[in-house]
């Protein structure tokens, strides 16, 4: 995403919304900037689908408040608001055809002189599905109604697209496809994407930045790759991927800084996430199973450590070791590309792994 | 298990279904045979064949005031009908509340209350509202008959409506009037429709609270049932009935027509998940 493209398009303020005394959203606040394709990443029930359903104006906060393109919502019906949304079930009008459906919301504004035919011609166009307008929405693949309520959203041109789930549906081969389409559509319309989805892969691989909710709550709002490398909670740190936790004494804090001693790793100095909450003299530490490579005959490492492979699992193009490390409670876990054998090495084995401190993150419980 | 599937198997099956119909439809077919029968008693063996009887009826005018009654309180019992069964249908298949259940049982009991218990009490009831016996409170008994027919049609038109079809109306700048126009009723119009023609049915036909709620005017069953009176009369009655057969039939089978269409239309999204 180009740089000067800063300014905000979704400011979400102390959002709450209660059933009761279940609280779906709980005091959520998030910018979402203008022209991002910014996801809404979290396990089911987590309220990812309630706050874009608040955006879209299917649903209102118990308090707080939601501003689009600087203009509060409050009280604007989602008829009025200047979103549109990809349905889950697509929701496309089974009684209307591929042409009908895009130009449904067209209809409305009345457009002059074949304006309207030109605007779903280009609609459809966007999507790949021209040549198409006459098929009825029962006669397309699960693929092509996507498309289509895409298409009927797009036409709208709208200051923001949410779309909820929208690829859940969607086999795995054809998921993929539609991940790059759609990145490749945001980038060409320009338009600020909401997404909202359960798979960390989808939202790594599609967004400029990634919300990750739990429980109603907002726990790290940042681009892919730092939300990747650097999740700021051990929740965080789970749900996207595996890690590697390695409690930690903490030898010094300072303002953004720790400095810890590990069993396993020595002293690390590591930075200190925004979340963290100091629980006694503990610290948790993470590593990704990636970024632990096996260090083969004689090879040397500045940062090294020593252990036994106990468990080995073979994934095609990468194996899975689970190595002990003398000191550590649970062994690490470490994925290795198969190129250089480590498919064939035996468990039972006794191997060195070298490491980055770098990739080592301090995190909060 | 065995010996019964075997048993089944030889043919007896097939037997026992052909004399099940039989059981069903023998005295139904007799009706159009009997009233081309040229011979003024219902008997075998048959004298010859003729249209006179079905000539005749539009030359009697009690006959086709009958018919005219029946035709506006068909309508009217229908269009009431349906419309109450729309609204208690949307209610039930769209929104979750306690007591929804008993609602909708209560709703369809009719369909099991003895109907001439309900003739009585209905008599009873307008008596005591001081309504005059007319055309009117036959209406106003066929609905209570028809809703339950006119809901088990709608709810079947309604049910696995995709609420987000409506969500994604209003998101695309539809108004709640505009969305239900657009997208609402085409969805639904073909159960609505089946719901006019089965309840429409259901009141021609209907006799036991036409005799007990109207007051003069006779609706087309109780004409019959006039008739009735006088032997030389049957033949017409004969014709009269094979006409109102065949109407009953047809609109039952367009109404069924329509309902599956409706059905289908709004499961196909439903379908989609899978």
């Amino acid at each position: 995403m180009p740089e000067q493209q800063q300014r905000s398009m979704i400011e979400i303020k102390n959002v709450t919304r209660s059933y009761g005394a279940f609280k779906a959203l709980d005091d959520a606040s998030l910018t979402i900037r203008e022209g991002e394709f910014f996801s809404l990443l979290g396990p089911s029930g987590c309220g990812k689908t309630t706050l874009l359903r608040m955006i879209a104006g299917f649903d209102n906060p118990t308090s707080g408040s939601i501003s689009v393109g600087g203009q509060p919502m409050e009280g604007i019906p989602a008829n009025r608001r200047p979103t549109n949304m990809v349905f889950q079930s697509y929701a496309i009008f089974p009684h209307l055809n591929v042409e009908q459906n895009v130009a449904y919301g067209l209809k409305r504004l009345k457009l002059q002189g074949g304006e309207e035919k030109r605007r779903v011609e280009e609609a459809l166009a966007q999507v790949s599905l021209t040549g198409l307008g006459k098929r009825l929405a029962t006669e397309l693949s699960g693929g092509q109604r996507q498309r289509v309520a895409l298409a009927r959203a797009l036409v709208m041109r709208p200051k923001v697209l949410l779309l909820d789930e929208p690829l859940s549906a969607l086999d795995k081969k054809l998921r993929e496809q539609m991940q790059v389409e759609l990145r490749r559509l945001q980038q060409a319309v320009g338009i600020t994407f909401v997404l909202v989805t359960h798979d960390q892969y989808e939202a790594l691989a599609m967004s400029d930045r990634i919300a990750v909710m739990f429980g109603g709550r907002i726990a790290q709002v940042a681009s892919p790759k730092e939300i990747y490398q650097r999740p700021v909670t051990r929740q965080v740190a789970d749900f996207l991927g595996g890690m590697n936790f390695v409690k930690a004494q903490i030898v010094e804090e300072s303002g953004a800084s720790l400095v810890v001693d590990t069993l396993g790793f020595g002293r690390i100095k590591t930075d200190k996430p925004k979340a963290f909450v100091r629980n006694g003299g503990g610290a948790t530490l993470g590593i990704r199973p990636e970024r632990l490579r096996v260090l083969w005959d004689n090879a040397t490492a500045k940062f090294e450590v020593a252990g036994k492979v106990v468990e080995r699992h073979y994934f095609g193009e990468i194996t899975h070791l689970i190595v002990e490390i003398p000191g550590l409670e649970k062994p690490l876990s470490v994925t290795e590309t198969n190129d250089f054998g480590a498919d064939d090495i035996p468990v039972g084995t006794s191997i060195r792994l070298a490491y980055d401190p770098e990739a080592l993150v301090a995190m909060a419980d | 298990m065995m010996a019964v599937r075997r048993f089944l198997s030889g043919g007896w099956l097939a037997t026992y279904a052909f004399l099940y119909v039989v059981f069903l439809y023998l005295p139904v077919i007799f009706l159009p045979i009997f009233s081309v029968n040229t011979a003024a008693t219902p008997k075998f063996p048959l004298t010859g064949f003729t249209l006179h009887w079905y000539e005749d009826l539009p030359r009697t005018p009690a006959l086709l005031d009958a018919a005219w009654n029946s035709m506006i309180v068909g309508v009217s019992a229908a269009v009431l009908s349906t419309v109450l069964g729309i609204l208690a249908a949307r209610s039930i298949t769209r929104y979750r509340y306690p007591g929804r259940s008993t609602i909708h049982g209560l709703i369809m009991a009719p369909l099991v209350l003895p109907e001439v218990i309900v003739a009585i009490s209905m008599l009873l009831v307008m008596l005591q509202l001081g309504l005059s016996l007319s055309l009117f409170t036959v209406v106003l008994g066929h609905v209570l008959v028809c809703i339950p027919y006119s809901m088990t049609v709608l709810t079947s038109g309604f049910e696995g409506f995709d609420r987000s079809l409506e969500e994604a109306s209003a998101d695309l700048g539809e108004s709640a009037f505009g969305t239900f126009r657009r997208v609402t009723l085409p969805m639904v119009a073909p159960a609505i429709i089946s719901s006019l023609l089965v309840c429409f049915t259901i009141s021609l036909d209907e006799f036991i609270i036409a005799f007990f709620l109207t007051g003069t005017e006779a609706t087309l069953p109780i004409y019959i049932w006039g008739q009735l009176r006088f032997a030389a009369k049957l033949p017409g009655v004969l014709a009269l009935g094979t006409l109102l057969l065949v109407a009953s039939f047809l609109l039952m089978t367009v109404a069924e027509i329509l309902r599956r269409r409706a059905a289908r239309r709004t499961q196909n999204e439903g379908g989609l998940y899978a």
